[in-house]
């Protein structure tokens, strides 16, 4: 009798423990979402932000200028929105952009100046940093909803009351005339 | 940036993930970022300023090669007081699963904490039996670069997760220098081997049962062999008549290795396996040496298929020894190699590759968020034990 009871208490320190290291790596995979997201803002807000500035440089055509100016603005506006809403207005900017600068030869021809050309290279590089961001997020997300579909962690609702994590899902392809310069 | 990085093999011994540790970190210096490096040393003296001891390295069996790394309650310390001392902005674990100081630091570490994965064959026994283990140091990866697609591969399909492609760079201008290693004939064709000599991964018996049909057609055939290992091992095995023609020129300095390449008519890379990127090919198309390979598929991609550097057919000595006499006969086919390979490399150059990594680092944290030391989620951080510093 004796030894099933300490069989049962071994067994039992030992789910503990396995629960309560899986809810540490579960919350630190919330945290790390969470980091992710705050990461991806900054860099959106940096390509939106640059997006005015080669609006406003007189270096594009009215029209463009316009296009991305509007585009822009709504997605740095979009920041309280929620998250769908959001991702939409950035995909928004992307087809923006993408229809200013989708020709290589056009771009050529906005590099011609120099603050044409420090405008892309900035352009460029937020735009890789959105890329690899929003990349790193849906990774972290990944691995938080790997986790949080195990059995245990279900049934002994490890991971709280907190909501099932998304991934963010924008349209994030750089213009054919920004990435083949 | 202030930036940590981590190498689990040994400073000491020459090899492809402390090469690439150490060209990263020089190539970030010189664009003005600060650097630390972790790394197990054998012999402090002569380390430069920014590499931090990371202890002494013990040889183990890892991963189908002889690893020297160093792992304990010790090294753990050490660790855990780099990284707090450190105050980085970015943790960069080269090889995270390695199980030395790069395992260490997964575990030791929490904030912005990007990891390169290196190797293309992580057996997968090793990693089910630490799966939990692998997870668990994974998951605090919030970025991960893969140095080749087979690498990239391998993370994929053994610990799941995504992963950005960034090749390894060569730091181009440092091979493609003058100067000449004094031990290579000038007067005769010549033939070099590069890594160590008793690992069969390596490839260096293709090369030698090869030998014997290359001096049928070249008589005055010179090889070099340049790579730590057991020499009078291979003394003993070799035949008489090899051994006049085969020197053997032990462990190299990097600064050695890109005078031999550029010293020799053609490098030969007979390699069987094991190798999920290639970067001495690299380098020597960077030293604007003659490359003929084995076609493993990661020295097919490198290579451009056989564009910037000839192939044989793997583990064929025969096939092996007919290319190295067409080649070594005619130096406009070794001069085209040479050129396409000059073009080759500038995708390679560490002065470019090091803005990707840079992306990034960027891409990794918050604006000003600092790498930390964690205890939580461990069961001496559960139980309140805090380790001594």
């Amino acid at each position: 009798m004796m030894w099933l009871v300490i069989v049962l208490a071994v067994l039992l320190v030992v789910l503990g423990l396995y629960l309560s290291m899986t809810a540490g790596r579960i919350d630190r995979l919330h945290q790390r979402i969470e980091t992710s997201t705050l990461a991806l803002d900054a860099h959106l807000l940096r390509r939106s932000s640059i997006a005015i500035e080669l609006a406003t440089a007189g270096v594009l055509d009215p029209a463009s200028s316009l296009l991305i100016a509007d585009a822009a603005h709504v997605a740095r506006t979009s920041a309280d929105l929620d998250p769908v809403l959001k991702a939409q207005a950035e995909s928004e900017l992307t087809a923006a952009l993408d229809a200013a600068l989708d020709d290589p030869e056009e771009t050529a021809e906005i590099e011609v100046t120099e603050l044409g050309s420090e405008l892309l290279d900035e352009l460029d590089a937020a735009f890789r940093r959105v890329q690899l961001s929003r990349r790193f997020r849906n990774d972290a997300v990944r691995a938080c909803r790997q986790v949080r579909s195990q059995f245990l962690v279900r049934i002994f609702r490890l991971a709280g009351h907190t909501t099932w994590p998304q991934t963010w899902e924008m349209d994030d392809t750089m213009p054919q005339g920004l990435s083949e310069r | 940036m202030k930036i940590g990085l981590v190498c689990p093999y040994t400073w000491d011994t020459p090899g492809g993930v402390r090469s690439h540790v150490a060209d990263l970190a020089l190539t970030l210096q010189e664009h003005g970022h600060k650097v630390s490096v972790l790394a197990p040393v054998d012999d402090p003296a002569g380390l430069p300023p920014w590499v931090v001891d990371g202890g002494r390295a013990v040889a183990v069996p890892y991963n189908g090669a002889v690893a020297r790394m160093n792992f304990g309650v010790k090294a753990a310390n050490t660790v855990r007081r780099w990284v707090r001392d450190g105050e980085f902005d970015v943790l960069h674990i080269h090889e995270p699963l390695a199980p030395g100081l790069s395992l260490l630091a997964c575990w030791v570490a929490r904030g912005p904490i990007v990891a390169t994965w290196h190797s293309s064959h992580v057996r997968s026994r090793m990693l089910s039996a630490g799966y939990y283990i692998a997870q668990t140091a994974m998951e605090k990866v919030r970025g991960s670069i893969a140095v080749s697609e087979d690498a990239r591969r391998t993370l994929v399909a053994h610990v799941g997760g995504d992963a950005v492609l960034i090749p390894n760079g060569v730091r181009v201008a440092a091979f493609a220098s003058d100067g000449r290693l004094p031990q290579i004939s000038t007067g005769h064709p010549t033939i070099l081997f590069l890594g160590r000599i008793d690992e069969p991964r390596k490839g260096l018996d293709v090369l030698l049962d090869a030998l014997p049909s290359i001096m049928a057609q070249v008589p005055n055939i010179r090889v070099y062999v340049a790579g730590p290992g057991d020499l009078g091992d291979q003394h003993e095995h070799l035949h008489p008549a090899l051994a006049e023609v085969v020197t053997f020129l032990g462990r190299v300095s990097d600064e050695d290795k890109a005078r031999a390449l550029r010293s020799v008519d053609l490098y030969v890379a007979p390699h069987t396996g094991g190798e999920s990127f290639g970067i001495v090919l690299i380098e020597a198309m960077a030293a604007e040496t003659a490359v003929l390979a084995s076609d493993l598929p990661a020295f097919r991609r490198v290579l451009e298929d056989g564009k910037s550097g000839a192939l044989f057919v793997n583990e064929d000595s025969s096939d092996l020894a007919a290319q190295a006499v067409r080649l070594l006969g005619d130096s406009a086919a070794r001069e085209q190699l040479v050129a396409a390979g000059r073009t080759r490399v500038r995708e390679f150059d560490w002065d470019v590759v090091v803005d990707d990594v840079i992306a990034v680092y960027e891409s990794v944290g918050m604006p000003g968020e600092k790498v930390t030391t964690d205890i939580r989620g461990q069961i001496v951080g559960r139980l309140g034990i805090r380790p001594v510093s």
